[in-house]
C-alpha cells in the first residue's frame, strides 16, 4: 500500500496527521491513546514552568459552527509533565512538547525542561491566556524574535513556532520566526471569538472572551497555510477544522508538511486512522505520492 | 418563548429557572428546574451547572429536572443557597449513562452518590426490574432518598455511626447479600467506597456486571480539553463515562490518584 510517512523537521512519522496542542494532552496516557490510534506524532498541552489552574468556567461552549473555548492554559507544570512523558514514548510516535512563557527567559526555562521531547512547539498564539501570556506576544515583533532565538540557543530539538491567525500579517510573524532559527511554523492557534446568553445577556465563557477551533476556521487556516507555504522555506504545519482526510488532502496540497487535528476528536476518537487509509486510498486512486501532492495548488494557477 | 433555532439554541447553555428547593440533608439539597429538553435524559447523564459568573460544575441529573448538591465548595456554596425563581444555565446531557439491563439488580449508593442511582431505580423498577439498594452515609440524617428507594424495591442502610441500619461502611452490607445472583451491579459514591466495590466484585469475577459513576475533574465535558482522563487507558471520564463497567477500571488510578484542575496528580487516599 502507499506509503505516507514523511519528515518534518528531521522527524520521522508514520502519517503526516498528528495531535492538536491542549486536546486530549493533559496526561501521558491520553498521549498514549491518541498514537496507538493512528496519529503520526502527538503534541502536549501547553505547558509552563508553574502549574496553572486555568480560567473558571464555563471553559467551552459549542456554537453551531464549532467550539469556543477559554480554557485558559491550566497545565501540571513542565517538571510534574515529566512523570506523564514516559507513558506518552510508550506508543513510539514523536512526542512534542507544547511550551508557554511571557518572555525569552521563561520560553527557554519551559524549552530546557521539556529538552526530553522529540521537539518543542512555542505557544505564542493562544487568545484567551492570562496576560503576557499567548497571541499577546505576537504584537510584538521584537519579543518573537527574542523569544525564538532564546529557545533555539538552548535546546537540541527542533523548533516550531505556532501562530495565530493574524491573516493580514501572518506570513510576517512567519518570518520572524524562520530567521531567529525556527525549524518549523504551526498555523493556526484559535480565532477570538465569544458568545452572549441572550436570556441574561451574560458572555457565557468563564473569560468572556475565548477561542473559535472547529470547521468555521478551516478556510481561514487554509489561507494561511497557502500564504506561509509561498513565503516560506522551513515546513508549514497546518490546523484548524480538519475533520477527515479530504481536510487533510486540501492543506497538504496548499503546501503543509503535516497536519494537527483537534476538536474532531471530540466524536471521532478514530480519526487518525480515517484519515491514513483515507490519505493513502486518495493517493493510490490518483497515482501520485505524498510528496507530488504537496503544494500542488501553488502549481495549479 | 423559543424560536425554531432551538435544536442550535441547546449547544449552549440552556437558561433554567429554579421551581423547587427541597433540603435532602445538612449539607445536601434538591434543586428542581424547568429544562424540558432533558426530559430525555437517561439515569448517569450529567449536566454542567453554569453559576452565573464564578464557574461551572458538573451534577448527575437526580431526576429528569433536578439536581442534588453537596456543598463542599465554591460553585457548590451558591447553588445549596439557591430560591425557587434563581436561575442557572445547564449544558447537557452529557455522558454515557447507566445501561439497564437483566431482571435483579442490586445498587449501591454512598452519600450523595445516590443522586444518579435514584432515578435509575425508579427506571428499573417502572420496567418490572426487581431492585434492591444499599444505601450508606455517615449518619442517619445524610442518608438521601431513603423514600424513593423504599417506593421502588428492598432497601438495607448503613451509617458510620450506627444511628440508622449496619454500623459501618455500605460496602459490609454487600457481604450479606450474594453478589453473583444479581444480573447488574450499580454503585456511585466516595472513591474509596467504589473501590471497595470493585474490588469484590473482581475477587467474584464479575466486574463486567458492575456499572460505576466515577468522578473526576471536568471541564469541557465534551471530550477535547483532556481534564477528565484516567489511567492507565486515557479513557474520558466526561464522554465515555462517567459510567464505566468495572472490567474497564480494574487496574485503573481509581482509589489512588486523581488529577486536580491544572492536570497535577493529586494524593487525597494517601500514597501507597
Ligand atoms: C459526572 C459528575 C457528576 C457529579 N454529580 C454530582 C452530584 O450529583 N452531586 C454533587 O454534589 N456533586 C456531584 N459531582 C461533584 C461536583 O461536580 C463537585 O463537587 C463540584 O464541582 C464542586 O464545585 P465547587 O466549586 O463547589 O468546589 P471547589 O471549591 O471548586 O473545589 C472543591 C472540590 O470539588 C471538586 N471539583 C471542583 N470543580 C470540579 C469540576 N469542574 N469537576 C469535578 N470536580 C470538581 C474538586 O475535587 C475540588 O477539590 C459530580 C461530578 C462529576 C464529574
Ligand atoms: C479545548 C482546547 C484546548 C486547546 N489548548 C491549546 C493549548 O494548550 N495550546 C495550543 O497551542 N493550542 C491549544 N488549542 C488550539 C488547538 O491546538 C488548535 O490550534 C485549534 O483548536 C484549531 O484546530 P481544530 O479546529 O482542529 O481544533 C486548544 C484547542 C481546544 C479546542
Ligand atoms: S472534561 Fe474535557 S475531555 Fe473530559
Amino acid at each position: 500500500m502507499t506509503d505516507i510517512s514523511t519528515e518534518v523537521t528531521g522527524l520521522k512519522v508514520r502519517s503526516p496527521a498528528m495531535l492538536a496542542a491542549g486536546v486530549l494532552g493533559t496526561t501521558g496516557t491520553s498521549l498514549r491513546r491518541i498514537a496507538v490510534s493512528g496519529a503520526g506524532a502527538v503534541v502536549t498541552k501547553s505547558l509552563g514552568v508553574q502549574p496553572s489552574e486555568g480560567h473558571p468556567g464555563p471553559n467551552l461552549v459549542e456554537v453551531d459552527c464549532g467550539f469556543l473555548n477559554a480554557m485558559g492554559l491550566p497545565n501540571p507544570s513542565c517538571a510534574a509533565f515529566l512523570d506523564e512523558m514516559d507513558a506518552a514514548r510508550e506508543a513510539g510516535v514523536p512526542i512534542i512538547a507544547s511550551v508557554i512563557g511571557r518572555n525569552a527567559e521563561e520560553f527557554s526555562g519551559a524549552a530546557r525542561l521539556m529538552g526530553g521531547a522529540d521537539a518543542l512547539e512555542l505557544n505564542v498564539s493562544c487568545p484567551h491566556a492570562e496576560r503576557g501570556y499567548g497571541a499577546s506576544i505576537c504584537s510584538d515583533p521584537d519579543l518573537l524574535a527574542d523569544i525564538v532565538r532564546s529557545v533555539k540557543g538552548s535546546v537540541k530539538i527542533p523548533v516550531w513556532v505556532k501562530l495565530p491567525p493574524y491573516v493580514d500579517k501572518i506570513t510576517e510573524l512567519g518570518i520572524i520566526s524562520e530567521k531567529n532559527g525556527a525549524d518549523a511554523v504551526v498555523a493556526i492557534n484559535t480565532v477570538p471569538a465569544m458568545a452572549i446568553d441572550i436570556n441574561t445577556g451574560m458572555p457565557i465563557l468563564g473569560n468572556i472572551t475565548g477561542g473559535l477551533s472547529g470547521p468555521a476556521i478551516k478556510p481561514i487556516s487554509l489561507k494561511c497555510t497557502y500564504d506561509l507555504y509561498k513565503a516560506l522555506k522551513i515546513p508549514v504545519i497546518s490546523v484548524g477544522g480538519i475533520a477527515g482526510w479530504e481536510d487533510a488532502v486540501e492543506f497538504i496540497m496548499a503546501g503543509a508538511a503535516a497536519v494537527q487535528v483537534g476538536s474532531a476528536l471530540h466524536n471521532n476518537i478514530d480519526i487518525f486512522r480515517e484519515i491514513e487509509t483515507g490519505i493513502k486510498a486518495y493517493l493510490e486512486e490518483k497515482g501520485m505520492t505524498l510528496e507530488a501532492m504537496r503544494g500542488i495548488a501553488h502549481r495549479k494557477t | 418563548m423559543m424560536s425554531n433555532r432551538s435544536w442550535f439554541l441547546q449547544l449552549k447553555p440552556i437558561p433554567a429557572t429554579v421551581t423547587e428547593v427541597r433540603k435532602e440533608a445538612d449539607d445536601v439539597c434538591t434543586l428542581c428546574f424547568d429544562a424540558p429538553m432533558l426530559d430525555r435524559a437517561m439515569p448517569g447523564q450529567y449536566v454542567m451547572v453554569w453559576v452565573h459568573r464564578l464557574d461551572e460544575v458538573p451534577m448527575a441529573l437526580s431526576s429528569y429536572n433536578a439536581i442534588t448538591i453537596q456543598n463542599v465548595g465554591e460553585a457548590t456554596r451558591v447553588l445549596t443557597g439557591m430560591k425557587p425563581g434563581d436561575i442557572i444555565g445547564l449544558r447537557g446531557p452529557y455522558g454515557s449513562g447507566f445501561g439497564i439491563k437483566g431482571s435483579d439488580i442490586l445498587i449501591i449508593a454512598g452519600g450523595v452518590g445516590a443522586a444518579p442511582l435514584a432515578p435509575l431505580a425508579e427506571a428499573c423498577a417502572s420496567r418490572g426490574i426487581k431492585v434492591t439498594a444499599l444505601l450508606g452515609a455517615k449518619t442517619v440524617s445524610d442518608l438521601i432518598f431513603v423514600e424513593r428507594f423504599k417506593a421502588v424495591g428492598e432497601l438495607m442502610t448503613a451509617t458510620d455511626d450506627g444511628t440508622e441500619g449496619y454500623l459501618g461502611p455500605v460496602t459490609e452490607l454487600m457481604k450479606d447479600v450474594n453478589l453473583e445472583e444479581y444480573d447488574q451491579l450499580y454503585a456511585c459514591g466516595p472513591e474509596l467506597m467504589m473501590r471497595g466495590v470493585l474490588d469484590m466484585c473482581a475477587e467474584r469475577g464479575i466486574e463486567s456486571t458492575l456499572q460505576m459513576s466515577l468522578h473526576r475533574y471536568v471541564k469541557c465535558g465534551v471530550g477535547l480539553c483532556g481534564a477528565c482522563c484516567i489511567d492507565p487507558d486515557g479513557l474520558r471520564v466526561c464522554c465515555e463515562g462517567p459510567v464505566f463497567t468495572g472490567d474497564k477500571l480494574v487496574g485503573s488510578e481509581l482509589g489512588k490518584y486523581r488529577r486536580d484542575a491544572s492536570g497535577r496528580k493529586t494524593y487525597p487516599w494517601g500514597r501507597e
